[in-house]
């Protein structure tokens, strides 16, 4: 069966683009082909930093022939009928129409419309001009002299040459004939920029791969990175060292050269005294190279690791020579940087914060900084931190953003930070915190341990969380701009795993209250400024008069907004259980049964929910927890049934001892009463698996209730009282769990 | 080639290599423009070129002030005047990116010991209304230019596209003489006595500017530079409005200078720290809207294309 071979040259394609386009070519063609009845048996697709390749194995040489039978008018039907059947069937005349007899609605014109497949490379020819044309690149261009027509062709940067054929292995394949944007298809491609520019001509995929290959272009991505990741790694090991891995940069790397040559370039060891991250962060950032550590040690080696895409008579020392100036001149601005930012103290930092802004309605950074510093110390008792440290934390944290270093390298935040407050003798909980209130940063990151961060990294979590809920920014479907699913798994997995008591509706409740007016003043001052501007009172004065106002104002707003401030916790506090879900989901943890805690009132403490959840879930395990739960189902659904005959809340007054006429009632109605009691003392000591323990025994009188019992006796009144009876024991099981939101 | 010619000997023997090597590829070798630009695409052989229909090659010396960059002559590679050279070739050669590798090799870089690069680098100057994709050129692992396909110059598309190309000839000349700083450059190729550095030449030009770019500047008087830059601009794009139907502009290029000194009027107050994140913003708006001005008043001018 043939073989399709498709290459796209073109100048240099984005590295980060080159992995997409490539699985966007193969998705594109194969599925036109098999829209157009062409299945194949298999497709690999190819990127470098010049070319897309597409090979397509096993393709018939033309379509199945079609055959359809397409229904027409009665015969005799008018002549505008007859007329559009015939043309749109594409018949001269009724002769060619088969006449077919229907028992029920008489004689009817059939047109038979025999399709002949047409040959494979003909609809190529029409497929693959057409995905070009509208290829998915996520920026595209124009070029050259036809740039100028509306229709000119675009695409990710010039391209140069279209590389088509199609043909079986034993004989001479064709090429698939097309013509774009002036560049007709061929059978030609070129190798290596600078080591094989001349063209060459390509027979099938062997030999295109083997031919590139000789032409110093190595296709396949995989490949390119195994050979820079092994020699990295050789050259290193040669020297005593250890080449410090980095994926997303051997991604990029593998993008950006078709042959790679990889080298070992030195600096001086004097830039050893800067943090390693800085090191690592230069030589990444600027010159994609990777560094190394000595073996067995964390200190970096002043090495670097560069992957060149020559090779070069004088192997590679022109190469190394020029990286290593390059090198050398950034590690001496980050040099310069580091030194200069350790001048600066922190705190004389944070003037700068005051202009920059966070976001347009939640103001700026500085403004950010004072609400996390205040809530740090509301927090820090309840973690057990000292509420200094973690207000002084959170007044700091954010200082490293206007540093020289941070500018330069943003990814460096925190950690930057950390180095300067260490540097200028703060606490090490406070340094560290520096650092870590950003963390975890993700379901794999780390979570901090030190009491001071983890007050900083909820309060800076939370001001995120309840600022975009105040302002009505919350994430929806795939659209989260701000991160805010990822901070509140910061807040689940800060609370969980350090076991933090946090009451989240109060906090969320209070914090609210700041934003609403931070918004009140700021309207209320661009409202009444007008006023004021014509007036002689000083600028001081008039801050004054207006700041007294403002007060006033947010004095009676705090009353009046209660109810918005308990809704956006209310809100905010199903956003926590919706990811508390996936987080125990992800976790391959119970995560059916949040509902049926969440349900009950006041549900707002993570810890607490979590461990009832989970021994609910033990409860739920046992054949004790099992019939409990069918009892509870049973109950429910007759008391559903008959408050619909009786109205609602018919049943919810207390069940008449006296009435209880069957021993079985008593029995129910007794251990109802002593599980009451024990699941509440159990559930005030926070013993959840008690709770539920208790709750457990109640199963053999559920049991032996609905099977000697019959609810809704003749008599009116024990009728009643037996489904007052059932209520109660809902309302007991309703104190562990509501267990009409277990599903299965 | 005498040493003084030589592009791997002295700083102006760069420039004319790169001269004569575009000069052979038809471009016009125009001299520097004469006015403070932030970079040579300033040039309204570029800016107001790339716009319209006709074909339009050229090649030149850009001085390029970025009075933010002073340094007060203290730093090997950072100057708030350096030079560009810059080459702009309108409809974009099949061939651009091998005239560029050719450039280089015209410069003394041997194309088989070095490492020729273009990684991913897209242009954009939020000022002029432009954009365009391209690459930043590495040589060794050292960004020597930028190479960009103009796909819109003051809010206009390019129809046909340009290909722009600007060499940081500082960098390159370090490079190629193998130098640390770049005051250590060999200027005029000549050696003992003779030899003149571009520190000899630039360095108190540094030190003097870095003074007034930061603290000597008169902000009040930029910012009432700026408006009336701002309004002289707007006057003449209204003054040289066409009076009939089928006339061209009269005044866009004027019009275009008073542009070209806002825009430098904002980078010096800009260098002064007196404009403010949010009102930077609004000062890159002012520029663009004049910049976008004036491109449609060239549009409707001889060079332009308007018949």
């Amino acid at each position: 069966m043939p073989d399709l071979l498709l290459e796209l040259l073109s100048e240099e394609i984005p590295a980060r683009m080159q992995a997409q386009a490539a699985a966007d070519l193969q998705r594109l063609v194969t599925n036109a082909l098999v829209d157009r009845g062409l299945t194949y048996e298999g497709a690999q697709c190819f990127a470098t930093p010049r070319r897309l390749a597409l090979h397509v194995v096993g393709l018939p040489a033309r379509q199945p022939d079609t055959r359809e039978e397409r229904k027409g008018p009665r015969v005799g039907a008018p002549e505008a009928a007859v007329q559009g059947f015939l043309k749109s069937a594409g018949l001269a005349s009724l002769a060619e129409a088969k006449v077919v007899a229907d028992p029920k609605k008489g004689e009817f014109y059939v047109a038979l419309l025999e399709r002949p497949g047409r040959a494979t490379p003909a609809v190529l020819a029409e497929v693959i001009p057409s995905i070009i044309l509208a290829f998915p690149w996520p920026k595209s261009m124009r070029w050259g002299a036809g740039s100028d027509r509306p229709d000119a062709l675009r695409w990710v940067r010039p391209l140069q040459s279209i590389l088509c054929t199609f043909g079986a292995d034993t004989e001479e394949p064709e090429i698939v004939p097309f013509s774009i944007g002036g560049i007709a298809s061929g059978d030609t491609t070129r190798g290596h920029r600078f080591m094989a520019p001349g063209a060459f001509r390509v027979k099938r995929f062997e030999d295109y791969i083997a031919s590139l290959h000789k032409a110093f272009v190595v296709l396949d991505v995989e490949r390119r990175k195994s050979i820079i990741s092994h020699d990295a790694r050789d050259l290193a090991f040669a020297q005593g060292l250890d080449l410090v891995d980095d994926e997303a940069l051997l991604d990029e790397v593998a993008g950006l050269v078709e042959w790679p040559v990889v080298l070992m370039g030195r600096f001086d060891e004097s830039f050893l005294d800067i943090p390693p991250e800085v090191i690592r962060a230069t030589i990444r950032a600027n010159q994609k190279c990777f560094v190394a550590r000595r073996l067995g040690e964390a200190r970096l080696a002043n090495r670097f690791l560069l992957t060149g895409n020559m090779v070069t008579p004088d192997e590679g020392a022109t190469i190394i020579a020029g990286n290593e100036r390059v090198v050398r001149a950034r590690l001496s601005d980050a040099k310069f940087f580091w030194e200069s930012d350790l001048k600066v103290k922190l705190e004389d930092r944070l003037p700068k914060l005051d202009s920059i802004v966070f976001h347009e309605k939640l103001g700026t950074q500085g403004e950010r900084v004072k609400r996390v510093a205040a809530l740090a110390r509301k927090l820090a008792p309840i973690i057990g931190a000292d509420p200094d440290k973690a207000e002084r934390a959170a007044h700091l944290a954010k200082a490293d953003l206007v540093s020289e270093m941070v500018g330069e390298f943003p990814e460096l935040q925190g950690l930057m930070g950390r180095y300067y407050a260490a540097a200028q003798g703060e606490d090490a909980s406070v340094a560290a915190a520096v650092e870590e209130h950003y963390k975890p940063q993700g379901p794999s990151d780390r979570v901090p341990v030190d009491p001071v961060s983890i007050a900083v990294a909820l309060a800076d979590k939370l001001d995120t969380l309840v600022g975009f809920w105040a302002i009505d920014e919350k994430p929806t479907g795939s659209k989260d701009p701000y991160a805010l699913r990822r901070a509140a798994l910061g807040v689940i997995r800060l609370v969980l795993e350090s076991a933090v008591r946090l009451p989240l509706l109060e906090r969320v409740f209070q914090h609210s209250a700041i934003f609403a007016g931070r918004a009140t003043k700021q309207q209320f001052v661009k409202d009444v400024s007008p006023v004021y501007a014509s007036t002689l009172l000083s600028e001081g004065e008039k801050q004054t008069v207006i700041g007294r106002q403002v007060g006033q104002v947010l004095k009676g707003e705090k009353e009046g907004k209660r109810q918005a401030f308990e809704e956006i916790a209310i809100n905010l506090l199903a956003f926590f259980a919706d990811r508390l879900k996936v987080y125990l989901r992800d976790k391959g943890a119970r995560h059916d049964l949040i509902d049926a805690v969440f349900a009950l009132p006041g549900q707002d403490d993570l810890l607490m929910v979590v461990r009832r959840v989970e021994a609910l879930g033990r409860l739920l395990d046992t054949e004790d927890g099992k019939n409990l739960l069918a009892g509870h189902r049973r109950a429910a659904n007759i008391l559903r049934a008959e408050e619909k005959k009786d109205g609602a809340g018919a049943f919810e007054a207390a069940f008449d001892p006296a009435l209880l006429d069957k021993e079985e009632e008593q029995v129910l109605a007794a251990s109802l009463g002593r599980v009451q009691t024990d699941t509440t003392a159990a559930l005030a000591r926070e013993d959840f698996e008690g709770a539920m323990r208790a709750i457990a025994t109640l199963r053999p009188a559920v049991d032996a209730f609905f099977d000697k019992v019959t609810v809704n006796a003749e008599d009116a009144g024990l009728r009643v009282n037996r489904l007052r009876l059932l209520n109660a024991l809902r309302d007991t099981t309703l104190t562990v769990a509501d267990f009409s939101k277990v599903g299965g | 080639m005498t040493a003084t010619a030589d592009p791997t000997r002295s700083f102006q023997g760069l420039i004319l290599a790169l001269q004569g090597f575009w000069a052979e590829q038809g471009c016009v070798v125009l001299q520097p423009y004469d006015m403070e630009v932030g970079a040579g695409t300033f040039h309204p052989a570029t800016t107001l070129r790339s716009l319209g229909p006709k074909p339009w090659r050229a090649a030149y010396v850009q001085p390029s002030r970025r009075p933010k960059d002073g340094r007060y002559g203290e730093n090997p590679n950072r100057l708030q005047h350096y030079y560009q050279f810059q080459a702009i070739l309108k409809p974009s050669p099949p061939d651009l990116q091998d005239l560029y590798v050719r450039s280089l090799a015209a410069i003394g870089i041997d194309l088989s010991l070095h490492d020729i690069r273009f990684v991913e680098d897209d242009w954009e100057s939020p000022t002029l209304g432009a954009w365009g994709l391209g690459w930043e050129c590495w040589c060794d692992g050292m960004e020597v230019s930028q190479f960009t396909y103009f796909q819109q110059v003051a809010g206009l598309e390019c129809a046909p596209v340009s290909g722009e190309l600007t060499y940081g000839l500082e960098r390159l000349a370090m490079y190629v003489q193998g130098v640390e700083n770049v005051y250590d450059l060999n200027f005029n190729g000549r050696d003992g006595i003779e030899r003149i550095s571009y520190g000899d030449v630039f360095k108190q030009a540094e030190q003097e500017y870095s003074r007034f770019n930061f603290e000597y500047a008169d902000t009040a008087l930029l910012f009432q530079h700026f408006k009336d830059a701002e309004a002289e601009a707007r006057h003449l794009l209204e003054a040289g409005e066409p009076e009939a139907e089928g006339e061209h502009h009269k005044l866009a290029l004027p019009a275009y200078d008073q542009c070209i000194k806002a825009s430098h009027l904002f980078n010096l107050l800009d260098a002064r720290g007196v404009i403010s994140v949010t009102e930077r913003q609004s000062y890159i708006f002012r520029v663009r809207e004049l910049a976008k001005a004036c491109g449609a008043a060239w549009l409707r001018t001889a060079g332009g294309g308007a018949a």
